[in-house]
C-alpha cells in the first residue's frame, strides 16, 4: 500500500467497498427467503476490484461487464433501490426486472451490462471501443471478465482485434482462480493471464485485487494510456470470491482452509486496519459508515418490496424496438 | 426477535433436510455464522444466519424434510431459551406472487366465406356415410363439424337405409378408397399408342364365321389375351406393391373391368389368362361379367389380379388415362377401334385403330418399359392366328 | 429500368448506404482488399479507405461482437460473414447478444446491426460450404431475417434494413450473385415487412424464399403446361413472417407446396406449414406438402448434390400428386 491518501479518498473506498458487501449480504438473505430466485452470484470478497476500478472511469466510458456485476454497477453510480428491484424482478428495476442478477443495465451511465455468457462481452467491448474510435471520442471501453473467459476463443479473438485496430479497450480479468468450480491451474497451461497479452503486443500488468489502493492505482494508469490512444491494456487483478459460484455450493473444489486463508486478506478488513493505522480512520467513521449503509439498503429493499410487477401485457414490449423510434 | 427459516439455497430448491444444527439452545449466534446444515438434492449445505442473537429455540429436529421458508430456529437478543423443540409452525415464504400468465390455446379463425369449417376426417366421414355436411351444426371449436357430429348425424338418418343403397354406397366407398390411394401413393406414368386393328379384325370375322353364334368371339378377348402374352415380356408390370417394393407375380391373372348398371364397376380376375385359348377365355370372361352383374363373384377373384385391362371402347371413347388400382402396379386401357386414315407401303389407307394407354407406377417401371410392353401388345394383335 | 446482376445490386445498395451515411462502414472476412468474397464490396476500400472498409481477422464471433458493440455505440455497422456456415462461430454474438439484449435491458439498448452472408448449396462446394440455415436463424426472436431473391430485392432491402433499429440478417444465396435482373432506378423503397406473391395462381400456392423462388417459378411454368396454375409466395422476410399474405394464398387456392432448402426435419417450411395449419386449416382441400433437402450432409458430385437439393422436377411431382 505505498501510494499516499487523503482521509475523504481512504473513507470513499472503504465506504464503497462496504456498500458492495453490505448489500450483498442482504441479496443472500433475501435469497434465503425466495424473494431474489433464479442464479445469484455473489462478488463478496473481490470488492476491491470494483471500488478501486470503476471511479477511474469517466461518465463517457463505457463499461462491460458480466454477470457477477453488483458491485460494478452500484460504484458505477446506479441508485441501489432499481439495483434491487432489478433482483427482485420488479418493473422498477434497472432493467424493467426482465434481466435480474446477472443482466443489470444502464444506458445512462454506459453500463452495457450484465452479460452472462462467459467471455461474450468481450467482442461487444471491442465494437465498442471501435465505434468510440470511429466517432473521434475519447473514451474507453472497460471490459471485465473472469478467468474463465481466458480459455474462450472471443478473450484471444478479441485481444487480437482491439490490438489489430489499436482499439480504447481496457480488458480488466478479475481472477478469482475459479472458473466456476475449476481451479485456474487445471483450465489454463499459462497460468500467469498477463503474459497471454504479450502475445498480442497488448501491455499488460499483473495486480493484487485485494488491495483498493493497487487497483485504483493500475487501472488509473492503465485507463489513460488507453484514453491517450495507445491501444489496448490488460491487467488481471488478483483476487478470491469468499462465497460459493453461485449463491450455494457445496464447495467441493477448494479447501476450508483455503477459503480462511484468503479471509485473512479480505480487502476490507485489511484497507480498514490500514486506514486505522495511519490515522485515518477512527471508530466512530466506521459507525457512521455502516449505519448509512443501513439505511440505504433498507431504502432500496422498500423500494423493491414497493415496485409493481410488469404487467403480462407487456411480455413482448421492446424484442423489437418500436417502428417510430429511429435510433 | 428473528425467525430462521429453511433457505433457499438454489434456483430449484422447493425443501431441504436438516442435517444437524451447529448451535444449541442457549448459544450466541452472530451473522455470518454457520448455524446448521442442510441437504438439498444436490449436496450438503451449511448454512449461515442472517441474525445475530441467542438463539432460543430449535424447532425441527436433524433428519426432518420441510419446505423453503418453514422457521427453524428462533433467535432473539432477550428472552428466555427454551430448551425442548416444540411442533414447528410452517409458513410459506412471505412471497408477493407475480401475475400468472393467461394465454388461452389458439383458435383457428374463420374459413373464406362459401367454405365450409369441417375437419379433414369428419369431411372423410360424412363421405362415407353419405351424410351431407353442410346440414350439419358444428360443436367443434369455432362451430366447427367435428367426427363427434358426422357420426350423431349418422345415426339419425340411419332409420330409412335401403340393402341396395347400403351396397352401392359400400362400393363407391372402396372404389374412393382404393382410388384415392392410387392417386396419393402411386406416382403414375402414362403411354399411349395407336394400334392397327386391321389384321386382328379381319382375322376375328373369318374366326367367327366359323363358330356358332354362342362361340364367337368378342375383340375384347383378342385384347385381354394380347396383354397377357406381352406380359410375359414385360413381368416388371404383372406385380403387387407390397411393403414398399414390387413383388412379381409368377401367374398372371388379368383383371377385367366390368362396370355394373347400378353405378360403380369391378375388376375380376381370369386366372392364367396367358394359359387360356381365345375360346377359353371367351367363355370365362362372360362368365365373369355375368357374376360380376348378379353380385356373385368369388373373393379370389376380387384379390387376384395382377394387373387390370379396362375397355371404354363402347362408351365411344377413344383414350383412356386410367388409374391404377392397388396394389398392381400397371393398368392398361382401350379406346373406341375407329376408322382412322393409316399409311400402308406408302399409301394412305383407312383401317380400323384402337388406342392402346398404359398406366404404370414409375416407382416400379420406367417409360422405357412401358415402351416396349406397349409395342409388344401391338406386335400380337398383329398376328392374331398366334393369340 | 437498369439491367444488372444480383451482385452488382447488393454492391448498389452497399455503395448506397456508405455515401449516404457516414455511420455505415463494412468489416468482414476480406471486404477490403480482397474486394469481398462474391466481390460484392470490389473497389470499396479505394473508395471509402480502410477505416469504412475493414478488413477482419478470421474472428467470426469477435467481430460479429464487435458489430453489436459498434452499433450500441452508435455506428451503423454492415458485417459481412463471408457465409452462413461461418455463422455458427458467431452464434453466441447473435443468439446470447445481439438477439437478447433489447428486451432483456428493458429496452434501453437498440442495435442497429446489419448482418450480411451468403447462403444456400449448388454450386459443388460440399457439404461445409452448402448450408441452408436461415430458417434456424429465424426461429430467434429479437433479430429480423431477409431473404432477397430478386435483384430489386438485393439492393433495396439492404437499404430499408440499414433504417431498422434492430440486427437484421440478410441471407444472400450464392447461387443468385451471377442471376441478372432489372431493376427501377427511381422506385420507392422496398419493404421488409412483407411476402409477395411473384406469379399469381388458383390451384396451388408454391410458398417458398431465397434461391428455391426460381426453382418454384419454373416449376409453375410447367404446371402451368398441364393445366396447373400455380401461384407462388416470395416470403422475402422469414422473422417477423408475413403470415396474412400466406393464408391469403392458401385460402385462395386450398393447397399448400413450401420449397425450403433446408433440411426437412425442423425446417422453416414446417413453421410454414404449423401456421397455415393454425391459420388456414379448414380451407384446405389436401394435405399441407413440403419440398426440402434430403437429409444428408449436401455431396459434392453434381448428381447427388441436385438429387439432394428441391428442383422444379421435384416440385412439379409433389403439386401432381397433390392434386392427383
Amino acid at each position: 500500500m505505498t501510494p499516499p491518501i487523503d482521509r475523504g479518498r481512504g473513507l470513499e473506498l472503504l465506504r464503497q467497498m462496504l456498500r458492495i458487501r453490505r448489500f450483498e449480504e442482504k441479496c443472500a438473505e433475501l435469497y434465503s427467503l425466495g424473494k431474489i430466485r433464479g442464479f445469484l452470484h455473489l462478488y463478496i470478497g473481490e470488492e476491491a476490484v470494483a471500488s478501486g476500478a470503476m471511479p477511474c472511469f469517466k461518465p463517457e466510458d463505457a463499461i462491460v461487464c458480466t454477470y457477477r456485476e453488483h458491485g460494478h454497477a452500484l460504484i458505477r453510480g446506479t441508485p441501489m433501490g432499481p439495483l434491487m428491484a432489478e433482483l427482485y424482478g420488479k418493473a422498477n428495476g434497472c432493467a424493467r426486472g426482465r434481466g435480474g442478477s446477472m443482466h443489470f443495465f444502464d444506458a445512462a451511465r454506459r453500463f452495457y451490462g450484465g452479460l452472462a455468457i462467459v467471455a461474450g462481452g468481450l467482442p461487444v467491448a471491442v465494437g465498442l471501443a471501435l465505434a468510440d474510435h470511429m466517432q473521434q471520442r475519447r473514451g474507453v471501453t472497460a471490459c471485465f471478465f473472469g478467468d474463465g473467459a481466458v480459455a474462450e476463443g472471443e478473450f484471444h479473438e478479441s485481444l487480437n482485434l482491439a490490438a489489430l485496430w489499436k482499439l480504447p479497450v481496457l480488458f480488466l480479468c478479475e481472477n478469482n482462480l475459479y472458473a466456476m468450480g475449476t481451479a485456474l491451474e487445471r483450465h489454463q497451461s499459462q497460468t500467469d493471464i498477463a503474459r497471454k497479452a504479450d502475445a498480442y503486443g497488448i501491455p499488460a500488468q499483473a495486480v493484487d485485487g485485494m488491495d483498493v489502493l493497487a487497483v485504483e492505482s493500475a487501472t488509473k494508469q492503465a485507463a489513460d494510456f488507453v484514453r491517450q490512444g495507445n491501444g489496448p491494456y490488460l491487467i488481471e487483478y488478483r483476487t478470491y470470491r469468499f462465497r460459493a459460484h453461485s449463491m450455494y455450493d457445496a464447495e467441493l473444489y477448494r479447501t476450508k482452509d483455503e477459503v480462511a486463508q484468503w479471509k485473512q486478506r479480505d480487502p476490507i478488513a485489511s484497507f480498514e486496519q490500514y486506514l486505522r493505522t495511519i490515522g485515518l480512520l477512527h471508530n466512530a467513521d466506521v459507525e457512521k459508515l455502516e449505519t448509512a449503509i443501513t439505511a440505504e439498503i433498507a431504502e432500496a429493499v422498500a423500494f423493491a418490496e414497493a415496485g409493481e410487477w410488469e404487467p403480462i401485457e407487456d411480455l413482448a414490449r421492446d424484442v423489437y424496438t418500436p417502428q417510430q423510434a429511429e435510433v | 426477535m428473528a425467525e430462521f427459516v429453511m433457505p433457499t439455497l438454489g434456483s430449484d430448491m422447493t425443501e431441504g433436510t436438516l442435517i444437524e444444527w451447529r448451535k444449541k439452545v442457549g448459544d450466541r449466534v452472530t451473522k455470518g455464522e454457520i448455524i446448521a446444515e442442510v441437504d438439498t438434492e444436490k449436496s450438503a449445505i451449511e448454512v449461515e444466519s442472517f441474525y445475530t442473537g441467542i438463539l432460543q429455540q430449535l424447532l425441527a429436529q436433524p433428519g426432518e424434510t420441510v419446505p423453503v421458508g418453514t422457521v427453524m430456529a428462533i433467535i432473539d437478543e432477550e428472552g428466555t431459551p427454551i430448551e425442548q423443540t416444540k411442533a414447528k409452525t410452517e409458513t410459506k415464504p412471505k412471497k408477493e406472487s407475480a401475475p400468472s400468465p393467461v394465454s388461452g390455446p389458439m383458435v383457428p379463425p374463420l374459413p373464406e366465406p362459401g367454405r365450409l369449417r369441417i375437419s379433414p376426417a369428419a369431411k372423410q366421414l360424412a363421405a362415407e356415410l353419405r351424410v351431407d355436411p353442410s346440414d350439419l351444426k358444428g360443436t367443434g371449436p369455432g362451430g366447427a363439424i367435428t367426427l363427434d357430429d358426422v357420426r350423431a348425424a349418422a345415426v339419425v338418418s340411419k332409420e330409412e337405409p335401403t340393402v341396395a343403397v347400403d351396397r352401392q354406397a359400400r362400393m363407391r366407398e372402396t372404389i374412393a378408397a382404393a382410388m384415392a390411394r392410387s392417386k396419393r401413393e402411386i406416382p403414375h406414368y402414362y403411354l399411349s399408342t395407336a394400334i392397327d386393328m386391321g389384321k386382328a379384325m379381319a382375322w376375328l370375322k373369318d374366326e367367327n364365321l366359323k363358330r356358332s353364334v354362342t362361340d364367337r368371339l368378342l375383340y375384347g378377348v383378342l385384347l385381354i389375351k394380347a396383354v397377357a402374352l406381352a406380359l410375359r415380356q414385360v413381368p416388371e408390370l404383372n406385380a403387387l406393391w407390397k411393403g414398399g417394393a414390387a413383388v412379381q407375380s409368377p401367374d398372371i391373372h388379368v383383371g377385367v373391368a366390368v362396370s355394373l348398371r347400378q353405378g360403380g364397376l369391378v375388376a375380376p380376375a381370369i386366372h392364367h389368362t396367358d394359359k387360356q385359348s381365345l375360346s377359353e377365355l371367351m367363355t370365362r370372361f362372360q362368365d365373369v361379367v355375368k357374376r360380376a352383374r348378379a353380385g356373385t363373384l368369388r373373393s379370389s377373384e376380387f384379390s387376384d389380379p395382377t394387373i387390370t385391362v379396362t375397355s371404354l371402347g363402347e362408351q365411344g371413347v377413344e383414350t383412356v388415362f386410367g388409374v391404377i388400382y392397388p396394389p398392381q402396379v400397371a393398368l392398361v386401357g382401350f379406346g373406341k377401334v375407329v376408322e382412322r386414315p393409316w399409311v400402308v407401303g406408302g399409301e394412305v389407307v383407312s383401317r380400323p385403330v384402337v388406342t392402346a394407354s398404359l398406366s404404370a407406377d414409375h416407382r416400379v417401371t420406367d417409360g422405357h418399359r412401358g415402351a416396349v410392353f406397349l409395342s409388344a401388345v401391338d406386335r400380337l394383335l398383329q398376328e392374331p392366328a398366334q393369340l | 429500368m437498369i439491367k444488372m446482376t444480383y451482385r452488382e445490386a447488393v454492391r448498389a445498395g452497399l455503395r448506397e448506404a456508405l455515401q449516404s451515411d457516414p455511420r455505415v462502414f463494412l468489416m468482414g472476412e476480406d471486404v477490403g482488399k480482397y474486394g469481398g468474397t462474391y466481390a460484392c464490396s470490389k473497389g470499396f476500400l479505394e473508395e471509402f479507405g480502410p477505416s469504412r472498409i475493414r478488413d477482419t481477422p478470421l474472428s467470426e464471433s469477435t467481430f460479429v461482437g464487435a458489430g453489436i458493440g459498434a452499433a450500441l455505440g452508435g455506428m451503423r455497422p454492415i458485417v459481412e460473414v463471408m457465409t452462413v456456415n461461418f455463422s455458427l462461430l458467431a452464434l453466441d454474438q447473435i443468439v446470447n447478444n445481439a438477439a437478447t439484449i433489447r428486451h432483456m435491458s428493458g429496452g434501453q439498448f437498440s442495435i442497429p446491426l446489419l448482418v450480411r452472408m451468403a447462403t444456400g448449396a449448388g454450386r459443388q462446394v460440399a457439404a461445409q460450404h452448402s448450408h441452408s440455415l436461415e430458417g434456424w436463424y429465424a426461429h430467434i426472436p429479437g433479430i429480423k431475417v431477409l431473404t432477397p431473391a430478386t435483384v430489386t430485392d438485393a439492393r433495396g432491402m439492404l437499404l430499408t434494413a440499414l433504417k431498422e433499429p434492430d440486427p437484421v440478417f440478410i441471407f444472400e444465396h450464392a447461387y443468385l450473385y451471377p442471376m441478372e435482373g432489372e431493376f427501377d432506378e427511381n422506385a420507392p423503397p422496398v419493404d421488409i415487412a412483407r411476402a409477395v406473391v411473384r406469379r399469381h395462381g388458383k390451384d396451388v400456392s408454391l410458398i417458398t424464399f431465397g434461391g428455391s423462388l426460381w426453382k418454384a417459378l419454373q416449376a409453375a411454368e410447367t404446371l402451368a403446361g398441364e393445366g396447373i396454375d400455380a401461384e407462388v409466395v416470395d416470403l422475402r422476410v422469414l422473422r417477423p413472417l408475413d403470415q396474412a399474405t400466406v393464408l391469403a394464398s392458401v385460402k385462395k387456392t386450398h393447397r399448400a407446396v413450401i420449397i425450403d432448402e433446408g433440411w426437412r426435419t425442423g425446417s422453416f417450411a414446417a413453421e410454414i406449414s404449423a401456421q397455415i395449419m393454425e391459420g388456414a386449416f379448414y380451407d384446405l382441400d389436401g394435405p399441407v406438402t413440403r419440398v426440402c433437402s434430403a437429409e444428408v450432409p449436401i455431396p459434392y458430385p453434381k448428381h447427388l448434390e441436385d438429387a439432394a437439393l428441391p428442383q422444379p422436377e421435384t416440385i412439379v411431382t409433389a403439386v401432381r400428386n397433390l392434386k392427383g
